[in-house]
């Protein structure tokens, strides 16, 4: 418990901004002690945030670049098609000779039936369901650090259950999809939105995974007030993959 | 991924942790020896050793196919090679030694040293740390198959779209190298996020930013650089497994894909990459300089900032490496720029380093001659790559002699000559005695004679418009003379860099019929904390956590100024350092899963290349080895030691 003393030390030769969120993450360990006798212990670190968290935002910062480059294949890929479409329709070329090429591409891209197969109210529900997860995620940690296993158990099964919702309506747009005839392997654009999409899929899969496994643990029992921030870091995941969805869903799906 | 599952598994504190159920379905190793010891350590020191081992290992694997290319190009219109062998050498011989040489000597002495210079225990993560390395050795294994298994990849080591797509490469040499890399790439975003962790957050009690070894410094910017730079190579390569495994169409031009995505992927990574590969080495010139010139380094903020400034920068110079791409003039123009500007901390560093052998009392033994390798060679490949920035000029250097000459001088010249020094710097701490100066002085002048015979003739060839990775050419080119110096060059350069291995056999003979006496804590009266502990490091590193006060910490405890001003001896460093007794420190246990789970990814590979049906062990496999990892108790709960009197630092190893 004496580790106040030493990050207040410690801080001198950090910056003044460093300083300040060295000196409040002190403060909160300091309050966490006075008020949870029950809490695990607190060990010394530079920064005064644990190990575990510290890893997870690097390994989510990670993340971001991985989406961001999926994402900027897929925009990529999406302009190209468009392109090629253009390119490839002699109607079109005198369209942009008349100056009329604007209507001319919007009508190419319907013809081959991209943009229109998406159906927006759908995937706008399944959207606000995956959101929704993220609000009994955070339910979830406030009942585990509070010690009431009962409804972290009620709330990790209904962030299961919304994840699985979400995840259950991709598969139904997908296969949807495939019979409208966008298939994986037909043109550049279904390509980059499967990719993208599934990658996404994917790691909302790894976080139903997790969930379940806390799920487990804390029907043996083992899953208690001193792991609550295995839950949290459960939960950065698990918001971090709805935040992505965000972007994906406006930059694919409503940017037209 | 194992990131992801790795939290279950949090510290088994004390009090509270016994009140509910340990965590805990498979039981640990218990005091292994031996091989088995070495397999399932999660010992920082030893897994460093493992990365340099392997590294030295890949290094012979990747440098005689070189020889081989060398012999081809000896003289005109040679048929030693057939041209498809030929291409696959050069591109596996790239491979191995940016992937599997440069970056993994870089991780060896990052991991063997960042703990103890900031003063800790062990890594944040002891088994995410085994994990790094394992993969990394799965990985490539698995990339060097391809070798008995139809054949390497033949696009050079960065494979441009579209011909690495299925329809110019049918063989199944690039998927073993897409797919191995992919798997080396989990090592480096482990590692990279366990050592960061580590600087950020075990430090000593006084360990401040501005107190922190320079090493410890280009390793954080590397490991930065490696967390944000290997997952869009992982993206890229992601795209080209689902084009070539599952049919995709990202480089497809015939579908209108653009094959220019793969090139900005590539060198979004690609030029971080050679950043990544440099600045450790420049870290461990920065310890090995100013303990041989006997001055501190010559400003200290200027080189902690102008590696950051390198770190950032080198995110905006990419596209230097495809102005011959046709990204049009602006593109051209602001790459270009950007390029040169890249050059200024680079040549502050140079400056300083310059600055603290001006006035210093040089001891020119072989770590220091080699440190100095570098800051002059690395110098030539410097000013080399300026030129390349230059527009005008890149376009006619591109894919000649020249680029082959630049990126030798400062991947070989500057990355390997560093890390050489810091073999015979830190070889002492690690093993407990000296290399043979006699033998280290032949290994560095013949190095200097082969590097430069080899690599210096081909700025000239490349001049003279010789086209790289050509199998052959004709005598009336005009390029005989100075391929057959460089030939000449290269076996010289082999042999000597040899001669470090000869060298360590030598000595560890020589030390082991004198007695084995080790060399003390504080052979070289240097600098760092690292050496204020015995050699070879106990096993536990530090008796007690160090205290640090100042910049250079254990020097300023052996000399202080006096009464008027002069700088005195006031300590010597053996009776200043640490006895070496381990008393009640709890060390992490050792695991069998980091080398399981480790050993399960290849699986998967290889049934993406060969039957998807095989894939389903390999996940199985995997999913196996992550819950395993997961529930495994948190430590060896029978160890007598766990109930003594705690470190703060061990009890924290203790869980992860």
């Amino acid at each position: 418990m004496s580790d106040t003393d030493i990050n207040v030390e410690d801080i001198d030769a950090a910056g003044a901004d460093a300083a300040v969120a060295v000196a409040d993450a002190t403060t909160d360990h300091a309050e966490d002690h006075g008020h949870d006798d029950h809490g695990h212990e607190e060990h010394y670190t530079s920064l005064g945030l644990s190990n575990m968290k510290l890893a997870m935002w690097l390994f989510l910062g990670s993340e971001c670049l991985l989406f961001g480059a999926l994402i900027s294949a897929y925009l990529l890929s999406k302009t190209r098609f468009i392109i090629e479409l253009v390119a490839g329709n002699p109607n079109v070329l005198a369209g942009i000779r008349d100056g009329e090429n604007e209507s001319l591409v919007q009508e190419m891209i319907a013809e081959a039936s991209v943009e229109p197969i998406f159906d927006i109210p759908f995937t706008s529900l399944s959207s606000f369901i995956l959101l929704m997860s993220s609000l009994t995620m955070v339910l979830a940690h406030k009942s585990v650090s509070e010690g009431n296993y009962k409804n972290l158990r009620i709330w990790l099964a209904t962030t299961m259950l919304l994840g699985a919702t979400f995840m259950a309506g991709q598969v139904y747009e997908f296969t949807t999809f495939y019979r409208e005839g966008l298939t994986y392997n037909g043109t550049v654009f279904g390509t980059a939105f499967y990719t993208l999409t599934g990658f996404h899929g994917a790691h909302v899969t790894g976080g139903l995974i997790m969930l379940g496994s806390l799920l487990f643990l804390s029907t043996r029992n083992k899953m208690q007030k001193d792991r609550a921030e295995t839950v949290e870091l459960v939960g950065l995941y698990w918001h971090f993959v709805d935040i992505v969805w965000v972007l994906i869903f406006t930059i694919v799906y409503l940017i037209p | 991924m194992a990131i992801i599952e790795e939290p279950l598994a949090l510290p088994s504190g004390e009090g509270p942790e016994k009140a509910s159920n340990p965590m805990g379905a498979f039981s640990r190793p218990r005091k292994p020896t031996g091989l088995k010891d070495w397999l399932t350590t999660v010992d920082h020191k030893k897994i460093g050793i493992m990365y340099g081992t392997a590294a030295m290992f890949f290094l012979l694997w990747g440098g005689v196919p070189a020889l081989l290319l060398r012999l081809q190009l000896a003289r005109p219109n040679q048929g030693l090679l057939s041209g498809d062998t030929y291409n696959q050498i050069f591109t596996m011989h790239g491979t191995v030694m940016i992937f599997l040489v440069v970056m993994p000597i870089g991780a060896a002495f990052a991991n063997y040293l960042l703990p103890l210079q900031v003063g800790a225990r062990d890594v944040a993560f002891p088994r995410i740390n085994a994990f790094s390395f394992w993969v990394f050795l799965a990985g490539g294994l698995m990339l060097n198959t391809s070798w008995f298994l139809g054949g390497g990849a033949d696009g050079g080591w960065f494979n441009y779209a579209p011909n690495n797509g299925i329809t110019y490469s049918p063989g199944t040499g690039i998927d073993f190298w897409n797919i191995g890399l992919l798997i080396v790439g989990f090592g480096s975003l482990t590692g990279a996020v366990n050592l960061i962790t580590t600087v950020l957050n075990m430090r000593a009690p006084g360990m401040g930013w501005m107190r922190m070894p320079i090493f410890v410094w280009m390793t954080l910017v590397t490991q930065f650089l490696l967390l944000f730079a290997i997952p869009v190579l992982t993206v890229a390569q992601l795209l080209l497994l689902f084009d070539r495994q599952f049919d995709g169409n990202f480089f497809n031009v015939a579908q209108g894909a653009d094959p220019l995505l793969w090139q900005h992927l590539f060198w979004i990574f690609g030029h971080p990459e050679v950043y990544l590969m440099i600045l450790p080495a420049f870290g461990v010139v920065s310890e090995v300089i100013p303990t041989f010139a006997r001055k501190p380094i010559f400003g200290y903020p200027f080189m902690v900032f102008s590696g950051i400034a390198i770190g950032f920068m080198g995110w905006g110079v990419w596209a230097h490496h495809m102005f011959v791409s046709g990204i049009g003039p602006l593109s051209v123009t602001a790459f270009s720029v950007a390029t040169m500007f890249i050059a200024v901390p680079t040549g502050v560093k140079i400056l300083n380093w310059l600055a603290t052998l001006w006035g210093g009392k040089l001891i020119l033994n072989t770590a220091m001659l080699f440190a100095i390798g570098l800051v002059t060679q690395f110098t030539l490949g410097g000013v080399s790559g300026v030129t390349h920035a230059i527009a005008p000029s890149d376009t006619q250097q591109t894919d000649t002699y020249y680029i082959v000459a630049h990126f030798h001088y400062v991947l070989f010249g500057g990355a390997l000559f560093g890390f050489f020094s810091g073999f015979y710097f830190w070889w002492p701490k690690v093993f407990g005695y000296k290399l043979n100066e006699k033998i280290g002085k032949w290994n560095f002048w013949s190095m200097v004679l082969g590097f430069n015979l080899t690599f210096g003739p081909m700025h000239i060839l490349g001049l003279q418009g010789m086209p790289r990775r050509m199998q052959t050419y004709d005598v009336s080119q005009g390029f005989s003379t100075w391929n057959m110096v460089a030939t000449i060059g290269s076996f010289i350069l082999g042999f000597a860099t040899l001669s470090i291995l000869y060298n360590a056999v030598y000595s560890y003979n020589a030390w082991r019929r004198g007695g084995r006496r080790n060399v003390g804590a504080d052979p070289w009266d240097a600098r760092t904390i690292e050496w204020s502990i015995q050699s070879p490091t106990p096993e536990h590193n530090f008796d007690v956590t160090p205290t640090v006060t100042s910049l250079d910490d254990f020097w300023h405890r052996k000399y202080q100024e006096n009464d008027n001003g002069v700088l005195r001896r006031v300590a010597t460093g053996e009776d200043l350092a640490q006895p070496g007794e381990r008393g009640n420190v709890h060390l992490p246990a050792p695991s069998y899963w980091p080398i399981f789970l480790a050993f399960s990814l290849p699986v998967i590979g290889y049934g993406l290349i060969y039957s998807l049906w095989l894939c389903i062990p390999g996940i199985a496999l995997v999913m196996t080895a992550m819950y395993g990892w997961s529930l495994e108790p948190a430590d060896d709960l029978d160890d007598d030691s766990h109930h003594g009197d705690h470190d703060d630092h061990a009890t924290e190893l203790a869980g992860v």
